[in-house]
């Protein structure tokens, strides 16, 4: 049994605790220990991955429980994917929050930080329903803390609505949970896998209701289409780190549709034939148009990568929702993408913002931004990546999606969907950049007709501080990794190829959490007396 | 008595959810603890209702009820509980900085965030408070 399972959780929990009970007023040692742990659980994070990635599958037996009765942590294919791609987004995004000096306008940047962490991480890793739903609530409620982080009115403004929609979705999770225990007996995945499969057909209307309830809550988490109301104003308000790191908190919702319905509701289960094929590709079409329409209608930068969070969750779903391996593979593939993308673009706008005069995002006419070639240089590779443009991987990741909804009975409508919105999001993203770069007015100073000025140029108009080096060097990170998942896709894509073969074959994963010994007595009977 | 968990359990989703899609955030709120009430029940209930029986193995007793799910509604109240506590911190900050208890937008009061932040940070010396 891999201890190391369970490092990933551990880490940031007692970093967090560390923060904010013995540095908490200790602004360089939160910075310094917070980047440490971040830095520690992507080691951890790559020898997982190392580890699993000749399909190996690791359990993890907390307290020693043998798997239906104690609770399990699992790391195969899919979870070490996972949680390598947070922590590999969690280091810039943690060095920009540093760097522009976010993580000091309000109390507890850090420990939230490590917190927010340890939620997604152990949602990726966890091998049991209900724990699962502990893991949601631990990410939520740290969530809750960073949206509203450096506080504002129009945050907690937001900050209220977005709290209720996600309490709304843990009770439906609950009520999904009660129904399956009470089907089933069981909440262990494996376990489940095995009893459903075995349920007879006209005892399942308790179970179907249940797997549809679980959709929906999964679908909240991943903002489709009826569920989505809540993200793009969380995450236009979000301070910029924060909302990048929340990109990869929808993934959380992708990843738990994908383990639950190849694992315990797989697509050739015969009592829910027909429950979810038929209405998630056209939702997942929908919260692509919607998104991509978001991009066009925008009239601020932080709205405009909110709503391409919508979009790339649409076309992500689009993948997912055919339920093969060729699918799931892409799916993978444009998850790793979209958050990187996302991410980069939310660190962008954030830059924007900080060296706009007054702060605006909006498209109205400003003065030029410091730097604003590197800035807008950067803007245009990422807009490229995220509306799916060659040469960068979310046109690579476009494709592996056409490719693997080209056997699908819907294929002309996907066809037909994903490259007319492509157009909106190229045109919505070629009207921000014009009017936030070019629309630019120069500052009366320099002025052609302007009496001549000294020769240093005048100081920006509200006296902001020198932009430090530290935020563009954490976007150029994100950007450089856009172009290591360009550049390998192809080794990358095997790999994930693998990583969806492992999914459609469970019966690995089944025996090794069910199969593997542990306690299943306690140490007063085992021993005797 | 499964008619009277079952209506229980029926009636407080109901006023929880009538009470989630009222205006202004307190009603809103109270929905939320309604609902997280109904859930803690449907969850007790979850492990089939037995009356006068021992969850933990004891000699001589035959019948038992199942301990899970009262494991399980455990984690749930606590659960909620912090997160109902959440959610009241936030509506009362939302409620004092802006002196308005309204859960949407609203299109003729519109509130915008950056030049505050900015200012926090620009203005205020050592980590802004909010």
């Amino acid at each position: 049994m891999s201890h190391w399972v369970i490092a990933p959780v551990i880490l940031p929990a007692m970093m967090a605790a560390f923060i904010v009970l013995v540095v908490r007023f200790h602004p360089l040692l939160q910075r310094v220990f917070s980047l440490a742990g971040t830095v520690a659980i992507l080691a951890v994070a790559a020898g997982l991955y190392w580890t699993t990635s000749d399909g190996t599958i690791l359990l993890y037996q907390l307290g020693n429980w043998a798997a239906p009765f104690g609770i399990v942590l699992v790391a195969d294919r899919l979870s070490a994917l996972f949680v390598l791609l947070t922590s590999v987004l969690a280091v810039p995004v943690l060095l920009y929050a540093i760097g522009s000096g976010w993580d000091m306008r309000g109390r507890h940047f850090h420990a939230l930080f490590q917190f927010q962490l340890m939620g997604i991480l152990g949602a990726f890793l966890t091998g049991d329903a209900f724990n699962l739903f502990v893991f949601f609530e631990v990410l939520l409620i740290a969530s809750y803390g960073l949206m509203i982080h450096s506080g504002g009115a129009r945050r907690f403004r937001v900050g209220v609505q977005y709290v209720v929609y996600n309490l709304l979705g843990s009770t439906l999770f609950l009520f999904a949970l009660g129904t399956i225990y009470a089907e089933t007996g069981t909440l262990n995945m494996a376990d489940l896998a095995q009893r459903i499969a075995a349920l007879p057909m006209d005892d399942s209307a308790g179970i179907r209701v249940a797997a549809v309830m679980l959709l929906m809550v999964f679908a909240v988490k991943a903002a489709i289409l009826p569920l989505h109301f809540w993200l793009p104003a969380a995450y236009a308000t979000s301070p910029g780190p924060v909302a990048a790191l929340f990109a990869v908190m929808t993934k959380v919702g992708a990843y738990s549709i994908i383990r639950f319905y190849t694992l315990i509701f797989p697509p050739d289960l015969a009592i829910t034939q027909g429950l979810f094929d038929t209405w998630l590709l056209p939702a997942a079409l929908l919260t692509l148009t919607l998104g991509m329409l978001g991009i066009l209608g925008a009239r601020r930068l932080d709205d405009l990568v909110a709503f391409a969070v919508v979009g790339s969750m649409g076309m992500l779903m689009i993948a997912i929702s055919v339920f093969t391996p060729a699918g799931i593979a892409a799916a993978l593939y444009y998850a790793v993408h979209s958050t990187l993308a996302t991410a980069a673009l939310f660190l962008l706008a954030d830059v924007v913002g900080e060296r706009r005069a007054g702060g605006s995002l909006g498209y109205d006419p400003a003065p030029p931004i410091p730097g604003s070639g590197l800035v807008a240089g950067l803007f245009f590779a990422a807009a490229i990546a995220m509306a799916g443009l060659p040469p960068l991987s979310g046109f690579v990741g476009k494709l592996l999606i056409l490719n693997a909804t080209m056997a699908d009975a819907r294929m002309a409508w996907v066809w037909a969907v994903i490259l007319s919105t492509s157009l909106i999001a190229v045109i919505g993203f070629s009207r921000a950049g014009s009017a936030i770069f070019w629309k630019a007015y120069a500052p009366e100073a320099t002025l052609p007709d302007a009496p001549p000025q000294p020769a240093e140029p005048a100081p920006p108009l509200d006296a902001a501080p020198r932009p430090t080096a530290l935020p563009m060097v954490a976007v150029g990170a994100l950007m450089a990794l856009l172009v290591a998942v360009t550049v390998f896709a192809g080794p990358l894509q095997r790999n994930f190829a693998a990583t969806a073969a492992q999914l459609f074959a469970p019966a690995p994963y089944i025996s090794v959490v069910l199969e593997t010994p542990g306690r299943t007595v306690g140490h007063d009977d085992g021993e005797g007396h | 008595m499964e008619l009277l968990v079952a209506s229980s359990v029926g009636v407080l989703t109901a006023a929880g959810i009538y009470m989630v899609l009222r205006l202004r955030t307190f009603p809103v709120i109270v929905g939320t603890a309604l609902l997280s009430y109904a859930v803690n029940v449907f969850l007790f209930a979850s492990g089939r209702l037995a009356v006068n029986q021992p969850p933990i193995l004891r000699d001589g007793v035959s019948a038992y009820t199942d301990p899970l799910p009262q494991a399980l509604v455990l984690t749930a109240i606590v659960i909620s509980f912090g997160m109902t506590a959440v959610v009241v911190i936030v509506a009362l900050g939302a409620y004092l900085s802006s002196r308005d208890d309204h859960v949407n937008d609203r299109p003729d009061r519109p509130i915008r965030q950056d030049h505050q932040d900015r200012q926090d940070h620009h203005g205020g010396g050592e980590g802004a408070q909010p």
